[in-house]
């Protein structure tokens, strides 16, 4: 009995010790001393561990530039991987902080969920990719195929849809995690292989002949990627959502990564605003006024993330397009800094 | 104590009232009592709260929504992605029940076999059967199954270079594509026969049995039956003008088309549950055959029954005695490992409702509630079942 | 019949006399037993060739074999390439590599290269001493304690169930806890290292005048049961100090453990947590008290009916939700605490057949010395019990052994996780990658299991001849 007891105690003591008061997310992160960023499970481009568990990615820079606003340094996230069936438990619960795992923002997800998308970093599409030599030229000669794709994503949903308007016969073959979905498709399980175009692009480096494969044209659907907090915490909100829209005005505004510091004795006033040498909006997030100079300084504008990670000269290889700034044509739109 | 200061007579003795085991069981019991109910209340506190301050939706109204997903398997039920939720959950119960019942029916057999065989006095045959046992029971489930799925199956030629079996259809990555056996008119006929076969067989088995305890004669019910089971249903066939074709898959752009498909997730679950399952069921039927007393071969071998009546009408039954209760135990293991079959996409209970519904609602206590009350559901029906054949077949003590 | 002996013993003794030439002297020396009765012809006939139906059955047995194990003899070691950079040493000519077509066998090399990861997963190459270490002091109280023959049992086992786990905690997580009270509220005392010691000594008052108060009303002494509750408390305090001090080890968090130490650290937290939870119940599952016993059965039941792995989604899904804001458990803890409520419902019952095996002459002579419940279950009863179970405790690990690759569905890269992980790299694609793995893993998990079965066996015999 006296065991038990004394065991009972120790199970009480150490989960208490993991407890800690919750009021706001920005005083919950600034009193455990980092950022708390759910990731996808290995990404290439987007979020990715090499084999010493360093992350990179386009998503992890947003967590990134989260803990540069925040800390001032931009190494304070701890990363926690989570599958799509996770991610939403895991965020809604309070494990992680900010949700950046290249999810798309949906109604569905925005309202019932309980989640808030804290904004657009990656405007992307649903496309398929299927062998060369089956010759297949465009998604509707896709009749009869098998289609693999992953569990619980909104590809899954978009497939069917497709598939049922267009009256094509199909065979849905959907796995839990990513890298199942890309070796059933590359040992011929499933004739084509359907996720986000960028996702496609990340995933061929995983084929055994990516040279093989050829992503067909159609574009099937919308998908706004972007990070996602929970409702009911407007600061945290705030603060995510600024942070990207301060990475695409940087841009913007041809403020890198390299010359912030210089740019700080810059006589235009938006960049002064940005930088933090005028006005008070650090303040007015909660954090300090020199946010988004430490944003740019150690992560750098959208377009440094973007062409480090996903851009031309990486092996994903994808060009601007829709994720262009709105001024060249590309929906990338940040609201100004004043 | 000394012992003088024992209570003698009917004498009370005085107990002081933490002393008393009653009192104190009590006390116990009203503390285990509200210790539970705290924690359950917390419980459905903090989820409620918890759910309410995130704003997440909860109620089972979802399960009338549509799932707006396709499904790749679904033998019986209607399926399409205007289906609604309550109707994967059909889907999925349909598709776990269809893997268990046909792993079930592969597992006895090879288990059965198997464990014969480890007690054949062969000894290559018996040696061979105890390194399947001892392989198969040392090594993980799902390693199993990855291995079928994975390193068999996913190794086959792709869909355009098919493997031709001839009568038996085509073998790729993408499974096996079988010839369908096509209905017309008149085919449901057949079943009726096969019916009439079944009963008359039933019928004249128990008249059979009436007529040798009164007179001593026999009666060939085997061939009898066997010529009502088989003869009927053919003979309707013919004069039905053959109603039942073959429809073989043929060539389409993705590789065959037609004909019956069996998806590889599908093959690799019923390989590695059926193989895995056998060789905890070779254990038991080895067990239970051993359990038989020795005496017993030999008192029957003194009636004069031969090795096969013996086996027949002695050992079986009395074997079957002991076996059931845990084989019973093994079919239900078999379900439950059944749900593996989310590690291979196999759209099963687990894999489409407790995984993509979940995903796709964001219902995670009613959908894993559900789940879990499906399964114990399950494991009650079959502990029933065992309890009711234990008090069928249990030894009547004298 | 007397006198029918006596005569023959007579006549015997006549013809002895009179020395009968048709009546051997000495014993005919023994004949050479026929070929096919011994040796290894008569082996044969008697196991293989005994009638038809078995002559047929070897034949069978022997084309299934001669089908089998020369493949298998060329996949594992023959065929099998065995150096290598990349895929390139393992794929044939239509694969860009330079092995005839239709090879198909074994790719060493890629298990050689991944071995580390399958090993150790992604902990920090700089801090793998912690592991080995870890590893190294496992073994070493672990075999010790598995050899029936060996002396210092109970500090051995001191060793495996004290010391080892929070040494291993220490060692693998950095140690370093977090501790910041739990009782006192805020108000009163800003959450600190201090505050939880406050807080802990607070609480060991309380405790410990409980048990005086519930002493003194039992009108026993109090003094000895005091000092053993201060006595149970300090040692949990000192678990726990040393767990949260900082010994300067860099942190690793519990996303970058893996493989087959994760393997092992879940199996054995299993158990570990499993054994004790497992007697409760079965105690409880037999207690008197109404209440006791039918909550015993239906969480007995609720985890035996239900699929590990839907427990482990429960754990990674459901479980958040039930706790309160802003507790969070990490995703190993809680699929750990899944799977030892899962297989403490399993080894309840293991308990359960040791306990109705022991007489019932057992619990009366326990009562009848004048024992209490929990003496005479400590000292009679449990040790009885727990030694008749050995076995079925030993299979039962051997059952959450296997299990634990279910985590690989949840995301946590044990061995099995790791390895479907490194199918991913390109370096190593080729057909033979899975195979050669599953292969790998399913070799390490029959040397772990088997071992294990085989000793299970070896403490069976040991027992029953104790008990006969």
């Amino acid at each position: 009995m006296k065991k038990t007891i004394v065991s009972a105690l120790g199970v009480v003591a150490l989960s208490v010790s993991a407890l800690s008061a919750s009021a706001a997310t920005l005083d919950d992160v600034k009193a455990k001393g980092f950022v708390q960023c759910g990731v996808s499970q290995g990404l290439p481009g987007f979020s990715n561990p090499d084999s010493a568990g360093n992350w990179t990615g386009i998503d992890v820079d947003l967590c990134r530039g989260v803990a540069a606003a925040v800390f001032g340094d931009a190494t304070k996230v701890k990363y926690t991987p989570l599958s799509a069936k996770e991610r939403f438990t895991a965020l809604q619960s309070g494990e992680i902080d900010v949700l950046s795992r290249n999810t798309t923002w949906t109604a569905t997800r925005d309202t019932t969920l309980g989640l808030n998308f804290a904004g657009v970093n990656y405007y992307d599409g649903q496309g398929f990719m299927v062998r060369k030599d089956l010759g297949v030229k465009s998604a509707l000669e896709l009749s009869g195929a098998s289609v693999c794709t992953n569990t619980g994503t909104t590809t899954e949903l978009n497939v069917a849809d497709y598939f049922t308007t267009n009256k094509l016969e199909y065979e849905i073959v959907a796995f839990e995690k990513a890298d199942e979905v890309v070796a059933a498709y590359d040992a011929g399980r499933c004739d084509v292989y359907t996720t986000d175009q960028s996702g496609l692009y990340a995933q061929r480096l995983k084929l055994t002949n990516p040279a093989d494969h050829v992503v067909l044209p159609e574009i099937i659907s919308k998908e706004p990627l972007g990070p996602v907090v929970r409702q009911g915490d407007d600061q945290w909100f705030n603060l995510v959502k600024w942070t990207h829209f301060a990475m695409v005005n940087a841009e913007e505004l041809g403020i890198t990564s390299e010359n912030a510091e210089a740019m700080k004795s810059s006589d235009n006033p938006a960049i002064k605003r940005v930088l933090g040498t005028e006005g008070e909006f650090g303040a007015a997030l909660g954090v300090g006024n020199d946010w988004a100079f430490n944003i740019i300084s150690q992560v750098g504008n959208y377009a440094e993330s973007f062409n480090r990670n996903v851009g031309p000269d990486t092996p994903l290889a994808i060009s601007r397009g829709t994720n262009d700034l709105w001024s060249k044509g590309g929906l990338q739109y940040a609201p100004p800094i004043r | 104590m000394a012992v003088t200061d024992m209570p003698t007579g009917d004498e009370k003795p005085k107990v002081k009232l933490l002393n008393d085991p009653k009192f104190r069981s009590i006390v116990f019991q009203v503390i285990l009592i509200i210790f539970l109910v705290w924690v359950v209340w917390s419980m459905i506190d903090n989820a409620s709260t918890n759910l309410k301050n995130a704003g997440i939706a909860s109620g089972f109204g979802f399960l009338s929504t549509s799932s707006g997903f396709g499904l790749n398997f679904s033998p019986f039920l209607e399926y399409s992605s205007s289906s609604s939720f309550l109707q994967v959950y059909w889907v999925g119960l349909q598709n776990t029940l269809v893997l268990a019942v046909i792993g079930i029916f592969f597992a006895t057999i090879i288990g059965f076999v198997m464990g014969v065989a480890r007690l054949s006095n062969n000894w290559v045959i018996s040696k061979i059967a105890y390194w399947y046992v001892e392989i198969m029971r040392n090594t993980p489930l799902l390693l199993q199954i990855f291995i079928w799925y994975k390193g068999v199956l996913a190794t086959l030629p792709l869909a355009k270079d098919s493997i031709d079996l001839g009568a038996l259809g085509f073998l790729n990555t993408k499974g096996l594509f079988a010839p369908k056996f096509v209905t017309a008119d008149g085919a449901g006929l057949i079943g009726w026969a096969l019916l009439i076969g079944l009963v008359i067989t039933f019928v004249i088995k128990s008249w059979a049995k009436k007529r040798q305890m009164a007179t001593g004669e026999r009666f060939p019910v085997f061939w009898t039956g066997l010529g009502l089971i088989i003869g009927l249903p053919l003979l309707t066939y013919f004069i039905m003008g053959q109603p039942i074709s073959t429809e073989y898959p043929t060539a389409g752009n993705f590789g065959p088309r037609g004909g019956m498909r069996v998806i590889p997730e599908f093959i690799a679950l019923i390989l590695a549950l059926s193989l895995y399952t056998a060789a905890f069921i070779a254990e038991i039927v080895r067990a239970g055959i051993l359990a038989v007393n020795r005496g017993q071969t030999e008192a029957s071998y003194a009636l004069g029954l031969r090795p096969g009546q013996t086996l027949r009408l002695n050992i079986i039954p009395q074997a079957l005695r002991v076996i059931i209760p845990p084989l019973t135990s093994q079919y239900l293991n078999l379900t439950k490992n059944s749900s593996l079959a989310v590690a291979i996409a196999y759209p099963d209970l687990t894999a489409v409702f407790a995984g993509t519904a979940l995903n796709q609602t964001g219902q995670a206590v009613e959908i894993v509630g559900m789940t879990m009350l499906t399964y114990l559901a399950l494991s009650l029906i079959t502990s029933l079942f065992m309890n009711w054949y234990n008090a069928k077949n249990s030894l009547v003590e004298r | 019949m007397a006198d029918i002996d006596s005569q023959t013993s007579m006549n015997r003794a006549e013809t002895g006399a009179l020395e009968v030439a048709f009546v051997r002297k000495e014993l005919a020396p023994a004949m050479a037993p026929p070929v096919n009765e011994s040796g290894v012809l008569g082996w044969m006939r008697k196991n293989l060739f005994l009638n038809i139906p078995n002559t047929i059955l070897t034949l069978f047995a022997g084309y299934i074999l001669y089908l089998t194990i020369p493949g298998l003899i060329q996949w594992i070691f023959t065929d099998a390439v065995w150096s290598g950079d990349d895929r390139l040493a393992c794929a044939t000519v239509a694969q860009g590599g330079e092995l005839p077509e239709g090879w198909k066998a074994a790719c060493w090399p890629y298990v050689g290269a991944y071995l580390k990861l399958f090993i150790y997963g992604r902990y920090p190459d700089a801090e793998l001493w912690r592991v080995n270490i870890t590893l190294f002091m496992f073994f070493a109280g672990l075999i010790p304690l598995l050899m029936p023959n060996l002396p210092f049992k109970r500090e051995n086992l001191i060793f495996m169930l004290g010391i080892f786990p929070v040494a291993s905690f220490v060692l693998l997580s950095g140690g370093n806890l977090g501790l910041n009270g739990f009782l006192l509220p805020e108000a009163i005392m800003e959450p600190s290292t201090l505050k939880f010691w406050v807080d802990f000594l607070i609480l060991t008052l309380v405790i410990c005048g409980l048990v005086a108060a519930y002493m003194k009303g039992t009108e026993s002494d109090p003094i000895p049961a005091v000092v053993g509750t201060a006595i149970g408390m300090a040692v949990l305090a000192l678990v726990l100090f040393v767990m949260s001090v900082d010994f300067g080890l860099e942190p690793v968090e519990t996303d970058r453990w893996g493989g087959f130490v994760m393997t092992l650290v879940i199996a054995v937290t299993g158990i570990v947590a499993a054994l004790p939870l497992g007697i409760l119940l079965a105690l409880g599952r037999r207690s008197n008290m109404p209440a006791v016993s039918l909550f015993s059965v239906i969480f007995i039941e609720f985890w035996r009916g239900i699929p590990l792995i839907t427990v482990l989604f429960m754990s990674s899904v459901m479980l958040p939700l039930f706790l309160p804001d802003g507790v969070t458990f990490d995703k190993l803890l809680r699929a750990l605490i899944g799977v030892a409520l899962f297989s403490s419902a399993y080894m309840a019952e293991v308990v359960r057949g040791g306990l109705q095996a022991l007489p019932k002459g057992q619990y009366e002579g326990a009562m009848a010395v004048g024992l209490n419940y929990w003496q005479s279950m400590r000292l009679i009863i449990m040790p009885q019990a727990l030694k008749i179970v050995i076995p079925g405790i030993v299979n039962t690990f051997i059952g959450l052994f296997k299990d634990t690759t279910l985590v690989s569905i949840i995301g946590l890269l044990d061995f099995l996780g790791m390895i479907n992980l490194s199918h991913s790299d390109a370096t190593w694609a080729t057909p033979v990658q899975a195979m050669t793995s599953y292969v790998f893993c399913a070799f390490i998990f029959f040397l772990f299991c088997f071992g294990m079965s085989r000793y299970s066996i070896y403490m069976e015999d040991r027992l029953n001849t104790s008990h006969r």
